[in-house]
């Protein structure tokens, strides 16, 4: 991610070796020397002695009411700040429900890290009560792993778990301390220095490479900046809109780097992908040249690979080596962290603009624009009922740019990322990689616990909201005020859509009657917090309006809208982004000789 | 075509770094044709000589994702040329008073060992590139082979170079302030 500076020590006072200490304290210690100010968690039989020592910490400790909450909610934290997000759970179950928040959160790139209690080491590896392997069950879905059952290993293992989790390409690490590691003495001694021999992430860019991409950006005439969730991760959107504005390229941010780049400035197509806006597709799939930035050629974005912007060379540039070439070959190959790249792409691009070398994009551009104002995004309003675009486009104008949107996954999470209008960077959190279902509420609760000043939306479909909406007790218990909007089509929607188009209509266990169980107002009173329904457009604002008065406790809105309204566009599962449909049955034609 | 590939890969001498290489394997999708771990001359580094069937782009898959495990510290791609690369074979094979002369025989010729003889058996040990036990194994096979056990390929590169020399040398990184990890 960022590089690290090379300060030596931590910025607090060490806390010196004061004599021997239990292993639990060393921990809570190192989480403190760590930076740490918020854990998500909750208490269990084998990391009990780490809960005595945290009461007295100036951590605070938010008690969850599952551990996929605290997952989640320290991936909101995460991503809503940048900070390292961390959540705690004990052995066994605590730390396999777990299991869904970290491999999110690995998909994702989120810098997390999860500390996990285990039975004494003595009994690992003999099933004893509450005992899972968790270190080996997340193997595959974690940056890396620790299982610590010698005390003294404590302190340089929290720093490791940090530092990986928050360098090169963020992601989960998992630290599985032992009970009796926990409860060993030892003493305490906070690193100063960290020896990983196999572990130095790329942050500067070969000058090279930069040439080479300079060289075809200038001879490109149909170039598309191809920006990713890597540029919301490096804090590099304001060199982005730099790079842009002084080539004139346009840009398509991808579902994680929705806000990298304003909604509203004239060079933004969109969102690329399956749900991609026309002028975003056809920018990639026309193009002659892709700038991929912190992106990684995804199959929601490219459809089919074959056919997948089959005129454009590309120049892929990613911190984590891995990913370039991994689904489309590139053409230049940068490794680096996207804003030393933007940055020296940047400065690269002045000097030839000096010598008077300049990229024409002319034609290029002004076809985008004809596409755009062409296939603008849009929904048609039913005869009847509540179209839910239109309940998320009437939130994004009134809650505004400067409030945070927390999505579920689904149908409504595609309107979340249409229609909301961002401006900035870390105020769209969405499960993209895993597509977590329940994802929204925890996650907003960590969002509003790390940026508490700012209103924090949850945007959530009605079969979301019902696989995690117990934080709500959390939320109202330990003053997390967030909103949520659930976009109530009583149906697992997004399934629906695909049984609607793809199944001629055959509605196989997609119906959650949720209009008529839970009442998700009663729901949320019982929770302690204000619930409030809506089914008419007419109320729409005036019932937006009345919960962002409401500061205190957590406010929910029943958005009771049509069941049948669909994500459009949208180009069918495998096959090509030239399928794109802009409606049903509706493919856009584009006037090729513009270009 | 899928072609074989040696690799050479160090790793941190640490708990779960074979089960780690493994998984990542299985999870990708790779083919480990034959796989050896053991210590190297530093107590802290293990060698593991992995021999993998793949095309060459999956096979720069298979190196880059290895390479982002943080106990994997250097991969070295052996090429047949340039390389020792050697097998160790345990085989069991039928001789009696008839046969155990040209047992013998087959024995010597490719310079192999006899480990251990029974009145209707002999073991013998052999060690040798890939191409070498299969003749071996093919000249034995009339006689009937009882048992036989193979282990994974070891390989070194020619000449004087180390591929581990360089590896040791200690990269401290400072651990962070805390408030440059949070807030930077």
């Amino acid at each position: 991610m960022t590089e690290q500076k090379a300060v030596k020590g931590p910025a607090m006072a060490p806390h010196e070796a004061a004599g021997a200490v239990t292993g639990a304290q060393s921990l809570i210690s190192s989480l403190e020397c760590a930076g740490v100010e918020n854990i998500f968690g909750i208490p269990g039989g084998t990391i009990l002695p780490a809960y005595d020592p945290l009461y007295d910490s100036t951590i605070r400790h938010i008690l969850v009411r599952h551990e996929q909450g605290a997952g989640h909610a320290a991936a909101g934290y995460a991503t809503a700040t940048g900070k390292v997000g961390v959540c705690m759970a004990t052995s066994g179950p605590g730390a396999t429900n777990l299991v869904t928040p970290i491999a999110d959160a690995y998909m994702d790139s989120v810098p997390m890290v999860a500390v996990t209690g285990q039975v004494v080491a003595s009994s690992i590896g003999t099933d004893a009560f509450q005992e899972a392997d968790i270190r080996g069950i997340t193997l595959p879905i974690t940056k890396h792993s620790y299982l610590v059952t010698d005390a003294d290993e404590i302190p340089r293992v929290i720093a490791e778990a940090f530092y990986i989790a928050s360098t090169g390409r963020p992601g989960p690490v998992l630290v599985d301390v032992a009970k009796s590691a926990q409860q060993a003495m030892t003493t305490f001694n906070w690193p100063t220095e960290l020896n990983l021999p196999g572990y130095r992430p790329v942050t500067r860019p070969h000058s090279k490479q930069i040439r080479e991409a300079t060289r075809l950006l200038l001879e490109s005439r149909r170039p598309v900046l191809y920006v990713g969730g890597g540029v919301i991760r490096s804090r590099s959107s304001k060199e982005l809109r730099m790079l842009a504005e002084l080539t004139g390229i346009p840009v398509v941010t991808t579902l994680m780097a929705r806000g990298a780049f304003p909604d509203s400035h004239p060079q933004h197509l969109g969102m690329p992908g399956m749900h991609g806006t026309v002028a975003a597709v056809a920018g990639l799939q026309k193009s002659d040249l892709i700038i991929s930035l912190g992106a990684r050629f995804d199959d929601r974005v490219t459809g089919n690979l074959d056919s997948f912007a089959p005129g454009a060379k590309v120049i892929h540039a990613d911190i984590d080596p891995a990913e370039i070439g991994k689904n489309r070959v590139a053409d230049v190959p940068i490794v680096g962290d996207c804003r030393e790249v933007i940055a020296d792409l940047i400065v690269a691009l002045q000097a030839e603009q000096a010598q008077g070398n300049t990229g024409d994009y002319e034609g290029w551009v002004k076809f985008l624009a004809g596409v755009k104002s062409q296939y603008p995004l849009g929904y048609d309003a039913p005869a009847e009922g509540l179209a839910p675009q239109y309940v998320i486009e009437r939130l994004g104008k009134i809650a505004g740019p400067e409030s945070i949107y927390v999505a579920g996954v689904g149908q409504h999470q595609m309107w979340a990322t249409h229609y909301v209008g961002y401006e900035h960077p870390n105020t769209w959190i969405n499960s993209g990689g895993l597509g977590t279902m329940g994802f929204a509420v925890p996650a907003a609760m960590g969002a509003k616990v790390g940026r508490p000043d700012t209103t924090v939306w949850a945007i959530d479909g009605d079969g979301c909201f019902q696989m995690t909406n117990q934080e709500l007790a959390t939320c109202t218990i330990e003053g997390i005020p967030i909103k949520v909007a659930i976009i109530n089509n009583e149906s697992l929607g997004m399934v629906r859509q695909w049984q609607t188009l793809f199944y001629e209509g055959r509605y196989s266990n997609t119906d959650l009657q949720s209009k008529r169980i839970p009442d998700f107002v009663k729901l949320a009173e019982a929770y302690g917090a204000v619930g409030l329904s809506c089914d008419s457009p007419g109320d729409v604002d005036a019932t937006i309006n009345k919960a962002m008065e409401i500061n205190d406790v957590p406010v929910v809105v029943d958005f009771r809208v049509e069941r049948d309204a669909m994500v459009w566009p949208m180009v069918a599962a495998g096959t090509s982004n030239d399928e794109i449909k802009y409606a049903r049955d509706l493919a856009p034609e584009f006037e090729e000789d513009d270009l | 075509m899928a072609t074989t590939h040696t690799l050479s890969v160090l790793v941190e001498n640490k708990p779960g770094v074979l089960a780690r290489i493994a998984g990542l394997f299985s999870r990708r999708g790779f083919n480990i044709d034959s796989l050896a771990v053991g210590p190297t001359e530093h107590p802290e580094i293990s060698r593991m000589t992995i021999v993998v069937g793949v095309e060459d782009s999956p096979l720069e898959q298979v190196t880059k994702q290895l390479n982002k495990l943080v106990e994997v510290i250097k991969i070295v791609e052996l090429e047949d040329k340039e390389s020792i690369e050697r097998e160790l074979l345990l085989v069991k094979v039928k001789a009696d008073a008839d046969t155990r002369g040209q047992v013998l025989d087959a024995v010597q010729l490719f310079r192999a060992k006899v480990v251990d003889v029974a009145p209707d058996a002999v073991t013998i040990e052999v060690i040798g590139n890939a191409a070498k036990l299969k003749d071996f194994l093919a000249v034995l096979e009339p006689f009937g082979i009882r048992e036989l056990v193979q282990s994974g390929m070891v390989a070194i590169g020619r000449g004087s170079r180390s591929i581990t020399e360089r590896t040791l040398r200690p990269v401290p990184v400072a651990v962070p302030a805390a408030a440059a990890v949070i807030s930077s």
